[in-house]
């Protein structure tokens, strides 16, 4: 059984125990436990089921590599699927449950699966799911998706808070081991701003469990003195339970900070995502045990070697009384000495080595442990756990020759260096065959914005395995990185570490070397995604020859740990059976995020009311308050309608646009872009910007222009006023703002830039509010101020001046076809002009109406709307707004475009009035029917719908549209479809379906 | 992500501050010129892989647009310069021909 | 002329580090030749500072001059004296080509004062705001969280933010909430 040892953990602290729940147990542990060493210290072996085939699973490791224990961690709001049980620290109310099984972990239907894995190999699914067809979204799909996943998704909102961080440093180091910590203290030395991020809770790596000497002292009290040093340093900050998630480009680099994670009740953001921008980055990210493959690797009880000595030594937990140890390298014999000095028995070390010599070797020997040299596990025997080995010769075909008791293997296949964050932005690989890893190439470095190489890796990331050479490779990186963010200040020394003699490590793929098939089915390399050696054994044989092609086809370190003790092993088998050099079958891309990272940590702030900015008038927080049924248009909230109570938004809409029609509307139209364009050459400009001419606007008048782009559609339209006799005011369309004057500077920094033109956005200055209808000028003569009449202020013009207190720019300009003042106010008195106004119009009829009143007065009056009857195909001559093209000007932005052929085509569709014979309202977007059908078969049409709705002042439904050869074809009937299938007959109409005359507007 | 510095702030921006504005040095045709001249403007890119030159704007800066000569393969940066010019200037010319000799690029090399 | 009210009428969120709205604020937008002579004199004139170099802010309580673009000013006085500033300015620059353009009811100040307030900012701003790089006098162009914002330091344990009208509750609500979340540590500690 796993138990607690009597001696003490290194990192746990055993004055505080804490209790936690497993799956409702009420189990204990002490502070400074993982729950991976909390659940062993407990006896708890068994922590999930497998992806695939329900296989009763138990810890394999102890870090982030971790596969299998996978759990759900605490409730409610604070729920979170998917948690490692390794990188999670125990808390006093920790609960945990397991995943991916019913009804328990126990008893698990699902397991099923491993009786039919026969049945089921790789690219199963691809193969089975094909026919009948019909079957996939019926039969296959909900049973492959009530079968799939491992944790559940939360169901409540998450209750925690999270943040970023931009950070920029001189040197990014990623990693706290001894390596990262020895480049830590030459870059701070040399004065580079440097930040020092590991991700777990404790400085020093795995240093501290192993014991080398460094600088005459013991592991951590190099550890303890160096953290110390930096930590006194001004210019180097220290992060623990940082994770580099990610390096991406010009040393832009993602580090996701777990701040509560281990205490849920602290206050404060629960993740930081840290943006850094580092000048250079040192990548000492340690090193990942590999797995053998052998049958029944998986069981519970078969962990890498080195986590086994982790539990013993951090934790004081034995994973097991007996222990076997299998390797091909002398490292895992600490593995058997640490447990074997603790009192726990090792009945042999497997060893598939024929000749090993070495002073780890002669320690265990020393203390009397059988070594049994060129031997493997022919299997592991057990159920849910571990209860012994088959021994067998590495080279035979797994002929039994001795069964051993044990209740715990510890695993070692050699060492892969952590190359992801090196490889994310492009780092090079090559094989070293003499240690069996991949390690960076340093000639092939991820280069930065300069065109050089801006990550550097260090220590057991760089393929140094042993203490003397990392920690003096970590210093040179320091240095190395500090020099190259330009701090070359001179001086310090390395770090000196001391080793045991080892001796080589030899590559063993699969155990025994001549394993059958069916011991080769037992042989799990991708223990979360349920990939053996046989399935890429058979992708291999089935053509998915490319290592890409053979993972997709297998599913091999697709899970969520991305193959971390998987792939290396993988590709040996993959190249073993297309019989090529490991090299020359490559790796898979390595993708960041490291380990997954919460969603949450990337939103940051960026949820609720801060999710997105919504922009606000000055009429806003009155609207809100008084019945606004908002819409978004872009990020601002305009009111839809006002509603009251008692009645719904459609009949709020009716009500508003008749009494804007018959008595007095208020529309905030703050919303509409405004920008000053000043200048000797502001009049020659816009006549560029415009299709029709505004540098002979008179001064205090008022001209309704199009924008077309290059291509000769339209993208914006407005109301342009003269200023003065070198600045004019364009109004852009809700939203147009931004976009419109990027595009005037666009074309006046890049094209005209010798045009002495400024342009200003002073859409927010401005407060801009509607008064519409026949009651217009009555309330406004009651406010009082400048003269407003027909003759002081003709249509089409705008004035200066004051309306009661308020200071005031008035244009009498209309959108809805009635008397019309549109007037701008500054935005600080806004909210009270609005107020003003709806108090005076009060005995007029004054009402707020929305932007569905507006745009059905718009439609009543045949106004186009750029985004109904534009949508970036259409130019103005499709609108019949061919009055507004200049034929005297020699260019505009799109003239030359309107030239070619396709748009002078006759065949373009027009805009028309429709009206349907029984009054209904044409559905938006509707197609017009043309006899016959397409080269596919389809339907032909010959229009569609652009504008659509219930016009409440001529009491039935009213749309506009393109139909072909429209304007020639007055009254002629066409038929739309519907969405139900049925159609629909519309008469082709003036889009004038209101005071076609303009009398209403004009007076 | 990257960082360009902008010419005319003289700061590293953020890629997250800027907005990309399309291939530089595009010659303007107007009414008269040839339908060929025309669809050239309005449709024909580079698409390198290698040394490019881009139009950039600073927009949650100073406003202005820059343009940056670039390779899209390993994205390094050889220069960023002012949008009032109709060529690249000799320098980052002449950067780029360090970084890349014998490198081409529409009428430039 | 009816009494103005800024975007944020003063709201203030207290804490270690306070975020306040500055209230009202002339602010004009001046583009011209920023070397021409008149232009450096009038803008002087009206705030009793010297015109910034590239990325610079000088800046004393109500009044300034921020660095905005290479044509561009950003002239800070007394919100009751912005439109006599602007008159000030046309009759200075009379005959040249500029713009000015009276913004003070475009914008919202919002101040975060204290001593983490540099983090504050560093949340919300893809800018390197080390002590090292980035002092009283600087001024930077950015965005904040999701929109554009601009901003300067008053003093080491004080930053002055501008951003639209429009998006000025969403920018004090970002500033609260980093300022809420409390100090990253990630910077020397001021005073």
């Amino acid at each position: 059984m796993s138990t607690r040892l009597a001696q003490r953990g290194r990192l746990i602290n055993t004055d505080k125990a804490v209790s936690f729940t497993f799956n409702g147990k009420h189990l204990r542990g002490y502070e400074g436990d993982t729950l991976a060493s909390a659940l062993l210290a407990n006896d708890q072996m068994l922590v999930g089921r497998s992806f695939k085939y329900h296989r009763p699973r138990g810890v394999v490791a102890s870090g982030a590599e971790e596969p299998n224990g996978l759990v759900n961690l605490g409730q409610g709001a604070a729920f979170e699927p998917n948690q490692r049980v390794t990188t999670t620290e125990v808390f006093e109310g920790l609960t945990a449950t397991s995943q991916n099984h019913w009804p328990s972990l126990e008893f698990d239907v699902g397991a099923i699966n491993t009786h039919l894995s026969r049945f089921l190999p790789a690219g199963f699914y691809y193969k089975m799911f094909m026919y009948p067809r019909s079957f996939w979204k019926h039969v296959y799909e909900p049973i492959i998706r009530k079968s799939a996943g491992l944790g559940k998704a939360p169901k409540d909102r998450d209750q925690d808070t999270y943040e970023h961080f931009h950070a920029h440093v001189d040197v990014l180091i990623v990693g706290g081991g001894i390596a990262g910590l020895a480049a830590a203290q030459a870059a701070g030395e040399r004065g580079a701003r440097v930040l020092l991020i590991e991700q777990t809770a404790h400085w020093g790596g795995r240093a501290a469990v192993d014991r080398p000497e460094i600088d005459g002292m013991s592991a951590q009290d190099w550890v303890n003195s160096t953290v110390q040093a930096l930590e006194d340093m001004g210019n180097v900050e220290l992060r623990l339970r940082c994770m580099g998630a990610g390096v991406y480009d010009h040393g832009y680099t993602l580090a996701y900070e777990r701040l509560t994670d281990h205490q849920p009740d602290a206050d404060g953001p629960r993740h930081r995502l840290w943006r850094v921008r580092a000048k250079q980055i040192v990548t000492a990210t340690g090193a990942i045990e590999r797995p053998l493959s052998f049958a029944a690797n998986d069981l519970p009880g078969v962990l890498l070697a080195s986590a086994v000595r982790d539990y013993a030594v951090n934790f004081g937990v034995s994973v097991g009384d007996r222990t076997v140890v299998v390797t091909n390298n002398d490292d895992a014999y600490r593995t058997a000495i640490t447990l074997q000095n603790a009192g726990l028995d090792v009945p042999v070390i497997v060893d598939a080595r024929t000749e090993v010599e070495g002073d780890l070797i002669d320690e265990a020997r020393a203390l009397g442990i059988r070594v049994e040299l060129g031997k493997g596990i022919a299997k592991v025997k057990g159920g849910k756990r571990v209860t012994g080995i088959a021994l067998c010769a590495q080279a035979g075909e797994g002929a039994v020759l001795e069964e051993i008791d044990c209740d715990c293997v510890a695993m070692s296949g050699g060492w892969s260096p952590v190359v992801h964050l090196w490889s994310h932005c492009g780092g090079k690989l090559n094989w070293d065959a003499d240690q069996v890893m991949f390690r960076p190439d340093p000639e092939r470095a991820p280069t930065g914005g300069d065109g050089e190489a801006f990550v550097i890796t260090a220590g057991t990331a760089n393929g140094h395995l042993f203490t003397a050479e990392a920690v003096s490779d970590g210093w040179a990186a320091g240095r190395a990185a500090a020099k190259a963010a330009g701090h070359a200040k001179r001086g310090g020394q390395a770090p000196m570490g001391q080793d045991a003699v080892e001796g080589p490590i030899s590559p063993v793929w699969l155990m025994p070397q001549g394993a059958s098939h069916a011991l080769r089915s037992k042989a799990w390399l991708d223990f979360q995604n349920d990939v053996k050696v046989s399935d890429v054994q058979l992708a291999a044989q089935e053509g998915f020859e490319s290592v890409e092609h053979a993972k997709r086809y297998t599913t091999l370190g697709m899970a969520t740990d991305q193959g971390k003790l998987s792939n290396i092993n993988g590709l040996a088998i993959l190249s073993q059976s297309l019989n090529a050099d490991i090299p020359n079958v490559g790796t898979t891309t390595f993708r960041p995020p490291y380990t997954p990272i919460s969603m949450a940590s990337i939103a940051g702030v960026a949820k609720d009311e801060l999710f997105q900015p919504i922009r606000k008038t000055p009429v806003s927080d009155w609207a809100n308050a008084n019945g606004a049924d908002n819409e978004p248009v872009g990020q601002w909230r305009r009111p839809y309608a006002y509603v009251r109570a008692g009645e719904d938004v459609h009949a709020a809409v009716n009500r508003e646009v008749k009494n804007a029609r018959e008595n007095l509307g208020l529309l905030d139209a703050s919303t509409l872009g405004k920008l000053i364009v000043k200048g000797p050459d502001a009049g020659r400009f816009l006549d560029m910007m415009y299709t029709n001419m505004m540098s002979t606007l008179p001064v205090g008048k008022c001209r309704y222009g199009l924008m077309c782009t290059e291509n000769g559609f339209l993208m914006d339209d407005g109301v342009v006023a003269r200023m003065s006799e070198d600045t004019w005011l364009c109004h852009t369309t809700t939203g147009g703002a931004e976009r419109i004057h990027g595009h005037m500077e666009d074309w006046l920094q890049c094209e005209w830039w010798d045009w002495n033109v400024y342009v200003a956005n002073v859409t927010e200055q401005y407060a801009q509010i509607a008064v519409v209808g026949p009651n217009a000028r009555k309330v406004l003569r009651k406010l009082g101020g400048m003269d407003v009449s027909a003759e002081a202020l003709p249509f089409m013009q705008w004035r200066d001046g004051k309306i009661g207190d308020f200071d005031a720019r008035v244009f009498r300009i209309s959108f809805s076809g009635e008397l019309s003042y549109e007037i701008a106010v500054p935005a600080g008195q806004g909210a009270v002009f609005w107020d003003a106004l709806l108090e005076a119009g009060a005995e007029f009829g004054a009402m707020p109406y929305g932007t569905e009143a507006l745009h059905i007065m718009r439609a009543e009056k045949g106004f186009i709307m750029i985004g109904d009857e534009t949508d970036g195909t259409v130019i103005p001559q499709d609108l019949n707004l061919q009055w507004a093209l200049s034929k005297k000007k020699e260019d505009y932005l799109g003239k030359r475009a309107h030239g070619r052929s396709h748009m002078a085509d006759p065949n373009r569709w027009k805009l028309v009035g429709l009206m349907t014979e029984d009054g209904s309202v044409l559905p938006d977007g509707a197609y017009a029917i043309a006899s016959g059908t397409n080269d596919n078969g389809q339907g032909n049409t010959q229009g569609r719908v652009t504008s659509t709705y219930y016009s409440p002042t001529l009491e039935k439904g009213i749309a506009m549209g393109l139909v072909h050869n429209g304007p020639d074809r007055m009254g002629e009937v066409i038929e739309f479809n519907k969405v139900d299938g049925s159609t629909v007959k519309a008469k082709i109409v003036d889009p004038i379906f209101y005071d076609k005359e303009g009398e209403k507007q004009n007076v | 992500m990257l960082t360009l510095r902008c010419p005319y702030c003289g700061v590293d921006v953020d890629e997250t501050d800027l907005h990309g504005e399309g291939q530089a040095h595009l010659k303007r045709e107007g009414p008269g010129s040839s339908d060929a001249d025309f669809e050239d403007y309005l449709f024909m890119r580079e698409n390198p892989k290698g040394v490019h030159f881009e139009r950039w704007r600073h927009a949650f800066g100073c406003g202005k647009y820059f343009h940056a000569a670039r390779c899209t393969n390993t994205l390094q940066v050889f220069g960023t310069y002012s949008a009032q010019t109709l060529e690249p200037p000799q320098e980052i010319k002449d950067t780029i021909s360090g970084a890349r000799p014998g490198w081409s690029w529409g009428n430039f090399k | 002329m009816s009494e103005a009210i800024s975007a944020l009428n003063g709201k203030t969120a207290a804490g270690e580090v306070t975020v306040r709205e500055a209230g009202l604020r002339g602010m004009i937008i001046l583009r011209g030749d920023l070397s021409n002579k008149k232009l450096r004199a009038v803008c002087t004139e009206l705030t009793g500072m010297k015109p910034p170099q590239q990325g610079q802010a000088n800046c004393a309580g109500d009044k300034g001059l921020c660095w905005m673009s290479p044509d561009e000013l950003l002239v800070l006085v007394p919100y009751a004296e912005a439109a006599q500033a602007v008159v000030a300015i046309d009759a200075a620059l009379a005959g040249t080509h500029y713009l000015a353009e009276n913004v003070s009811d475009a914008r919202a100040v919002i101040f975060v004062e204290g001593t983490f307030c540099r983090e504050v900012i560093a949340k919300l701003a893809p800018v390197d705001l080390h002590p090292d790089t980035f002092q009283p006098g600087d001024f930077r162009r950015t965005r904040l969280g999701q929109v554009a914002a601009a901003f300067w330091m008053r003093d080491a344990d004080t930053f002055e933010v501008i951003c639209f009208r429009s998006v000025a509750e969403y920018a004090f609500a970002l500033l609260a909430a980093s300022a809420k979340a409390g100090r990253v540590g990630a910077f020397p500690e001021s005073g």
